[in-house]
């Protein structure tokens, strides 16, 4: 089978597409993730996001909505508590496993009452890139042009206060605000990437990518670029090793995290090797302190 | 000379980037009045009084070093001065006005911390924050991209840190870090610097550095600058006053005058001794 034949198929055009949205939207949120050090947050969001999707299985509606709305209403609630929930990993890990018991529940209910096996379940968990419909397409078109152009707005303060919120603070940049939008954008981005990698490897998405480009470019356009460019080129890697690949069946899912844990990997080695090279600079400023001369 | 040169030039960029303020020019002519004016100043923060009946007043261009014991409320008034922080009663004036966030005339670098998410950005990129940081957009399209450059490096040059502009700030030292955070607190033209802690996570050789390039900046820029300390030794030669902080209270004054036995015994409400020895002065009798 090659390319072009394959092409012809509506499910993979759609896989392809939405994938591509996914993995712009999560590889931008993701970069102020890493930055952020809110990989927790993440965490949290997609587990209660799961609740929502089985939740909206049960109600007889479409998982991605359901996904969406809990998970952006759980960015509000993270966002507004904000530094009362700072060191609190216990009580929000007891709120996740309740979420996430919830949303076992759900599954349950929704399994027995239509009578089919738990597979909308394991797509949620797994992702379901090769069932993703037009209307999906369009909605990870908007979450993706959404998040892309709130982050092109915020950029500047958003990684001011990632950074250095203090002085962002004193230099009159509204942090808490931030902080919440920020949340908010993380929900669209982690319910969208839900559909094309599920819930248990969203990270491969959201923050392997960042985290590999963070290691190999200092500047933060030319890191955010390389995010981009690490994320498409895992999730249209791993969808062509998918359907071209060896193996036949891998899953789309396996060979999306794959090829992301390897640029994580790769980057890693990267950084160690240009570590090595710049410490090899002189020790100390060749010219010396220039207060001392004038002050003499 | 070159300092000289390079400031002007900096203001000279500057004023099209921001609104213009009509203190903004620091003019030659004006009358020193006090720049910061506190009276009855009192902090509560979590049912604790940090600050009481504060009252001090200090002139343009002054150099002062904020002393006390941990706890004593210096960064609690920074961060007073800063707008950060709403005094429970008194009245804060600066520049004659309340203080209020996001004053550009004011630079500041709080403590040395671990500056986890700026730790993989480049030293150019944690500088130019001080510079537009807080506006929105990516600022990538506007057309002042390379005077927005040379700016920074100006900046970079006048800490002497030049040569750090594409060095990932992770592989930077403390004294190399904390240089980079006084020229980012420097890039608004700040006519009052406010530093907290400074000279923390520093060895000798960097402490004296630091000191030296603040007091040639504060001289040079006729800038007042207030730098919390937790050992007034080092600046001893270069600063103009010392404001003591103790038990909530506060004594301002000339080194020799605060730093006595007696002054400070007052202030703390508890025997202290101020004892000379080795060409330095050490506070006994209590945590400082």
């Amino acid at each position: 089978m090659n390319i072009g034949l394959l092409w012809q198929h509506e499910f993979v055009q759609n896989a392809f597409l939405a994938g591509g949205c996914v993995a712009i939207a999560a590889a931008l949120v993701g970069y102020f993730l890493v930055l952020r050090a809110q990989t927790f947050a993440g965490e949290a969001l997609t587990d209660i996001g799961f609740t929502g999707a089985t939740g909206a299985a049960l109600l007889g509606l479409s998982p991605l909505p359901g996904m969406l709305i809990l998970s952006l209403l759980a960015a509000l609630a993270i966002g507004l508590l904000g530094e009362r929930l700072r060191g609190r990993d216990i009580e929000i890990g007891m709120v996740l496993s309740f979420a996430l018991g919830l949303g076992v529940l759900f599954l349950s209910l929704y399994a027995t009452s239509s009578g089919s096996h738990a597979t909308a379940g394991v797509g949620i968990l797994f992702g379901s890139i090769l069932s993703v419909s037009r209307g999906d397409v369009w909605l990870s078109l908007a979450c993706a042009l959404g998040c892309s152009l709130a982050l092109l707005i915020l950029y500047r303060p958003l990684l001011f206060a990632s950074t250095d919120p203090e002085v962002a603070a004193a230099r009159g940049v509204p942090v808490r605000l931030l902080s919440v939008l920020f949340l908010l954008l993380l929900a669209l981005a982690t319910a969208i990437s839900v559909l094309v990698i599920g819930v248990l490897l969203v990270f491969a998405l959201l923050v392997a990518p960042a985290a590999a480009a963070e290691r190999l470019s200092p500047s933060p356009a030319g890191a955010l670029l390389l995010a981009v460019l690490f994320a498409l080129g895992s999730t249209w890697g791993g969808l062509l090793i998918a359907f071209l690949g060896p193996g036949q069946h891998l899953p789309a899912s396996f060979c999306i995290a794959t090829l992301a844990t390897g640029c994580y990997a790769g980057a890693t080695l990267g950084l160690h090797l240009r570590r090595r090279h710049l410490s090899q600079r002189p020790a100390q400023p060749p010219h010396p302190c220039k207060g001392r001369r004038t002050a003499a | 000379m070159s300092t000289q040169h390079n400031q002007r030039a900096i203001s000279l960029h500057l004023a099209s980037e921001r609104p213009s303020s009509p203190e903004a020019d620091p003019g030659a002519g004006t009358t020193p009045a006090a720049i910061i004016e506190l009276e009855g100043v009192s902090v509560c923060l979590g049912g604790r009084t940090i600050l009481q009946e504060v009252t001090f007043n200090i002139r343009p261009g002054e150099f002062i070093a904020v002393l006390g014991p941990n706890g004593a409320g210096k960064s609690t008034l920074l961060k007073v001065l800063l707008g950060l922080i709403k005094p429970s009663a008194g009245r804060v004036r600066i520049f004659g006005q309340a203080p209020r966030r996001g004053n550009q005339l004011i630079g500041y670098a709080p403590q040395h911390r671990t500056l986890e998410g700026a730790l993989s950005l480049r030293a150019r990129d944690l500088v130019g924050f001080g510079l537009d940081g807080h506006r929105w957009g990516p600022g990538w399209f506007i057309s002042g991209r390379r005077r927005r450059q040379a700016i920074i490096e100006e900046a970079l040059a006048e800490v002497d840190a030049l040569e750090l502009a594409d060095m990932p700030v992770a592989l930077l030292s403390g004294g190399e870090q904390q240089r980079l955070l006084i020229a980012q607190a420097l890039l608004s033209q700040p006519r009052l610097l406010l530093l907290d802690e400074p000279l923390s996570n520093l060895d000798i050789s960097h402490e004296q550095e630091i000191i030296a390039l603040i007091a040639r900046l504060c001289r040079a820029r006729g800038m007042t600058v207030l730098l919390v300390s937790h050992d007034v030794n080092p600046l001893l030669p270069v600063i103009d006053r010392v404001l003591y902080l103790a038990r909530g209270h506060a004594a301002i004054g000339r080194p020799e005058q605060v730093i006595t036995s007696s002054t400070l015994s007052a202030l703390y409400g508890a025997p202290v001794e101020v004892v000379e020895a080795l060409g330095r002065l050490f506070v006994v009798g209590v945590d400082i």
